[in-house]
């Protein structure tokens, strides 16, 4: 049998052992077991790990693995599923993706060291999930067509081509502008109906699905009787905002929250 | 900027139905969650995010795995408009 290490996905609650019986029968990371591990004085707090082969999650293999796209996503999407899980249960306070350990004791020692402060964050997510808003200026109308004559055939071409270049530019900087205003009415939904908010870098690149430039990447924590409200005001913000898209993500496990939500209470709604 | 070309619906996983988007999943998994320090066989902070982050959220989804909309790269030009 292959040496194993530790994985470990998130810190929950599980005060009767009915996590413990849903989890079974959970394929995770490596399409390993799920397991909790309890702290030495049994107070409920518990630590969903996996054991998982050490070949693969070895220091030096990470860091190669985690740069392999496939591979990543793999292990993203497992450990995904399993905070899902767990959020379907209770509160989560999910770990940072690729967390190991050598074996299970070492994940019992540091949850012994850190139960109290485990407990309390647990306590304070407790009722909220994490919404995703993000906002798009789209592409403006025309861009595929730049040399299409706009207006009367009295400009020459090289006229009518820089009078059409200007009209997009102003449609994009009218688009921006709008998408500001957006942005400032998702903040203000938020000062009513969320309780805290951390600011992702907007996505680009291939794996970006766009259509259109993200300008906006924000999550944030809602209570879960408002998130129905939350999500159809958020989506409500783009609806007279030509050229500006919103989405909104979720529910989501307080991801974007887990490690924040004391160390900065500052991030709370900026402007 | 992109050209009119439909960003074709990805056609990644044998799930599609249940698919959150990857890069969502990452903006959450590579900045959030909690991270812990200690006895690690890896600590986090060891890992170079920003580099890992770079490779997948910005640079490639992998060469054998090309997307259907590669060759509708949204070019970043300085001098736009």
């Amino acid at each position: 049998m292959t040496e194993a290490v530790t994985y470990a996905y998130a810190v929950a609650r599980d005060d009767d052992g009915t996590l413990a019986t849903e989890l079974s029968g959970l394929s995770g990371v490596a399409d390993a077991p799920v397991r909790l591990v309890r702290a030495g004085r049994n107070d409920g707090v518990v630590v969903a790990v996996s054991p998982v082969p050490a070949p693969d999650f070895r220091e030096e293999a990470l860091h190669a693995h985690l740069e392999d796209m496939e591979w990543l996503e793999a292990i993203a999407r497992a450990h995904h599923r399993v905070i899902e899980a767990i959020a379907a249960h209770g509160t989560v306070l999910p770990l940072r993706l690729a967390t190991v350990y050598l074996d299970e004791e070492r994940v019992r020692l540091m949850l012994d060291d850190s139960r109290e402060e485990f407990a309390d964050r647990l306590a304070e997510l407790a009722g909220l999930e994490e919404w995703g808003v993000k906002i798009y200026v789209e592409d403006a109308p025309g861009t595929e067509d730049p040399a299409a004559p706009s207006t009367g055939a009295d400009l020459s071409p090289g006229r009518a081509y820089l009078s059409h270049r200007k009209a997009q530019r102003h449609a994009r900087e009218d688009a921006y502008r709008a998408a500001q205003r957006v942005a400032r009415d998702v903040a203000a939904t938020a000062r009513r109906q969320a309780v805290a908010r951390a600011q992702h870098r907007p996505q680009q690149g291939e794996l970006a699905r766009g259509p259109g430039e993200n300008v906006v990447n924000d999550a944030y924590l809602v209570p879960r009787p408002a998130a129905h409200n939350f999500r159809a005001a958020v989506l409500r913000t783009a609806e007279e905002a030509p050229g500006v898209r919103v989405e909104a993500t979720g529910p989501w496990a307080p991801y974007s929250f887990a490690a924040s939500l004391e160390a900065e209470p500052a991030k709370k709604v900026t402007p | 900027m992109r050209t009119a070309h439909e960003p074709a619906a990805p056609a990644e996983g044998p799930l599609p139905d249940r698919q959150v988007a990857l890069i969502d999943l990452l903006d959450r998994l590579l900045s959030g969650g909690v991270v812990l320090t200690g006895d690690l066989v890896l600590s986090i902070a060891d890992i170079d995010l920003v580099r890992v982050s770079l490779n997948a959220l910005i640079a490639s989804i992998g060469e054998q795995n090309p997307a259907p909309w590669t060759a509708d790269l949204p070019v970043r030009d300085g001098h736009e408009g």
